[in-house]
């Protein structure tokens, strides 16, 4: 076991519930006219906005998704940092203050404001919902991850803990107490997230990460070999036995041979050498036929499976050292560029016992490290490669400025000044996490502390290598995210469902208390829904669903919202059209990619799209639409006149 | 319909000045993070060379992220600015 419960991290995160709780029911006395539930009175001042902006945004995906990312794939995780504060542009430049200026409650409102159309109010509600409910499944989901290892429960007690209390506090304040938990959340991630930084450098790089002298690191073996006249394999140390099949077994086209020793598997990196081959040890996990799971050929609490990531070569100044000490965050980068790192490459082996997954060293030197190219193929890209690395980085520019639990937070503030204020403060305070994660993640890359079976825990682990206290507050602050980025989607759903479907569209006539009742119904409505596609989709990769929130924001939002402040042409029945084809093209593009074919269990090249990100092709086919559509339904110079006069 | 804001917002003169600006700037911070995507496209070595220390992967993906907040706190002052000339 690489992590135990903490009865510490219990006891802050039950503390932080029990205040947010006692915070929302103070603040439900105040909160009874519709204004003040959807856009808490519209009354929040800018900074306290721009830091719940940054505790709405920081999903579980940015803490635990990127830093993760960057522990095991360097550079190309902090991709993700930049494409997502880069979005924030688009919002800051374009949308604040138009957001602001047009919209009552929901980010419908701004795109019906100049209309009063249905369809607009179906098709912008429909959209709201359906990217609300794919972002808030992984943060559920994430929610079931986290409390497995650091409470010790099941999946489905996590996501039911988060879903009641995130309904409790939706339904007694609505935006208001919503608002607060994220502010609370946010300040209090940044906050911690810099102390846990500042004690990486403080820390230093090391070629046998000790964690500050609490833990020896795992020294993993080298053997050598040759291949006897009899066919077998002479190893180094005799204490290792090969199998009779090691040259033409299941591991050997792969590059492995498995040994035992005292009657333990183990699996080696075979490589040919001078004097024969040169064995390096791997970690390794075994799914047996009756879905029992082996670690390194031991059941989990055999501890065998050893928490991983450490600097082979350090240089300082070109010269070879075994530690730094204490550094400053530039030359923490600098020295990293300049030495090698252990990186660890993973290969699936399916043989007749059951589907062995091998994590095995790979030496990288650090600046291949700190540029992109380990995740995403850059190097001698095909076409297609290089056109699903700009659909990506296009859907992280477009898709933050078009996301509706971020849009809605612009009618929580007095004026579009605040607006715009609220937006810069959201800049600095995300911009400044992003920084933090790179070092968090190569922190994480070189301290001995990677899960290889979850890197998602890399930044929670970092942080347990400086004691039980800051790995119990990260880890009850990983559960607060959950929380703060789900009560903010949960309003966005709910104001969809009471405001732009049942008072507008269908156009029940509501007193304002009735508003109110019918968004705190819808809330409970939604987040019984997300506690049930929470428990369902278990197991399912995160990364995908919120991949799908992105490129479905960015498509089917984003071309809508910048052409009605931007295009005076734009008529209702192109923004609904621009909104069903960009929502429509991105999932059915997202369906249809080699990624989801590899989930349905078939063989990703015979997927019918041979890409996986669609916002390259999706976001045009949005903005075509709308232009097309408005070409088509411009209304004749004498009605519009006659429209313009009533 | 249940339109408008939910707050009573005063007339805002500087807003023609503020989009404009926002335009212009949101075209230079664009066209920067293009070049940034298209040096990974095109030449993806390059990013691996050295620049102020480090690899300018590095140098250009934090000045990304810093040069979003200074354009920001700029855009703010001439927005500010404008709105305190126009909207006396």
């Amino acid at each position: 076991m690489i992590y135990a419960q903490s009865p510490l991290a219990v006891g802050l995160f039950i503390s932080f519930v029990l205040f947010v709780l006692g915070l929302s029911f103070y603040l439900a006395r105040r909160t009874t006219s519709s204004a003040g539930y959807y856009a808490a009175g519209g009354q929040i001042h800018w900074f306290v906005n721009g830091i719940a902006f940054a505790g709405d945004y920081l999903s579980a995906a940015s803490f635990l998704g990127i830093c993760g990312m960057i522990a095991t794939a360097g550079y190309d995780g902090f991709l993700y940092s930049i494409g997502y504060l880069a979005g924030w542009m688009v919002a800051l430049f374009l949308v604040a203050e138009p957001m602001k200026r047009l919209g009552k409650f929901t980010f419908t409102d701004a795109l019906d404001s100049k209309f009063n159309s249905k369809s607009i109010q179906l098709t912008a509600a429909i959209s709201t919902l359906l990217v609300s409910v794919f972002y808030l499944i992984p943060q559920m989901v994430g929610a079931g991850v986290l409390v497995q290892p650091l409470l010790g429960m099941p999946h489905y007690v996590g996501v039911l803990i988060v879903g009641v209390v995130v309904t409790l506090i939706v339904a007694t304040a609505g935006m208001a107490s919503t608002t607060y938990v994220q502010f609370m959340k946010g300040g209090m991630l940044l906050v911690f997230s810099t102390i846990l930084v500042i004690g990486v450098l403080g820390r230093g790089l090391s070629t046998s990460p000790d964690q500050g002298g609490t833990k020896a690191y795992h020294a993993f073996k080298t053997l050598t070999a040759k291949a006897a006249a009899d066919g077998s394999l002479q190893l180094s140390d005799p204490s290792y036995g090969a199998l009779a099949d090691w040259k033409t077994g299941p591991f050997a086209k792969d590059g492995f041979v498995k040994l035992t020793r005292d009657g333990t598997e183990s699996i080696w990196k075979l490589k040919d050498s001078e004097t024969g081959y040169t064995l390096s040890e791997t970690l390794f996990t075994k799914e047996l036929p009756d879905h029992t799971k082996l670690y390194n050929g031991l059941p989990k609490e055999g501890g065998a499976f050893f928490p991983v990531g450490h600097i082979q070569e350090l240089k300082v100044d070109g010269k070879e050292v075994a530690q730094t000490g204490p550094i400053g965050p530039l030359a923490f980068l600098s020295i990293v560029k300049d030495s090698t790192v252990t990186l660890w490459g993973k290969s699936i082996v399916k043989a007749s016992d059951g589907l062995t997954t091998i994590y095995y060293q790979k030496p990288t030197i650090g600046a291949r490290i700190l540029r992109p190219g380990l995740k995403f193929k850059v190097d001698g890209a095909s076409g297609l490669q290089k056109f699903n690395f700009i659909s990506l980085m296009l859907a992280l520019f477009c898709g933050t400025a078009a996301l509706p639990h971020i849009l809605i937070r612009y009618y929580t503030v007095p004026s579009q000044a605040a607006a715009r204020k609220s937006t810069i403060v959201a800049i600095a305070a995300i911009g400044f996490f992003y920084i933090l994660t790179l070092f968090m993640g190569i922190g994480a890359m070189t301290n001995g502390v990677i899960n290889m079976s979850d890197d998602n825990m890399s930044a929670p682990l970092l942080a347990l290598s400086f004691g039980v206290v800051l790995f119990s507050i990260i880890s009850s602050l990983a559960f607060a995210t959950v929380l703060g980025t789900v009560s903010g989607l949960i309003v966005a759903a709910s104001g969809a469902v009471a405001h732009d479907l049942m008072d507008n569209f269908l156009g029940m006539k509501m007193t304002d208390k009735g508003k109110v009742k019918a968004g705190k119904i819808a809330a409970v409505v939604v987040g019984c829904v997300a506690i049930y596609l929470g428990i369902v989709f278990e197991g399912m990769n995160v990364s995908f669903l919120v991949g799908w929130a992105f490129a479905v924001a960015a498509s089917a939002n984003l071309p809508a919202i910048l052409m009605i402040l931007f295009w005076k042409k734009t008529t209702s029945q192109g923004v609904a059209a621009s909104i069903v084809v960009g929502m429509v093209s991105s999932m059915g593009l997202i369906l249809l990619s080699p990624d989801m074919w590899t989930l349905y269990g078939l063989l990703p090249q015979n997927a019918p799209v041979a890409f996986n990100s669609p916002a390259l092709v999706s976001i045009p086919l949005s903005f075509v639409a709308l232009v097309l559509i408005s070409m088509l339904t411009q209304k004749p110079p004498a009605a519009a006149e006659v429209a313009k006069a009533a | 319909m249940g339109h408008g804001p939910a707050v009573k917002l005063g007339v805002d003169n500087a807003s023609g000045y503020k989009t404009k600006l926002g335009i212009w700037l949101f075209a230079l911070y664009t066209i920067t993070y293009a070049i940034f995507v298209g040096i990974n496209i095109v030449m993806p070595s390059v990013m691996e060379s050295v620049f102020m220390g480090q690899t300018l992967a590095v140098t250009y993906g934090m000045g990304l992220i810093i040069s979003a907040f200074i354009m920001a706190i700029v855009y703010n002052r001439f927005c500010t600015q404008a709105e305190a000339r126009l909207n006396k």
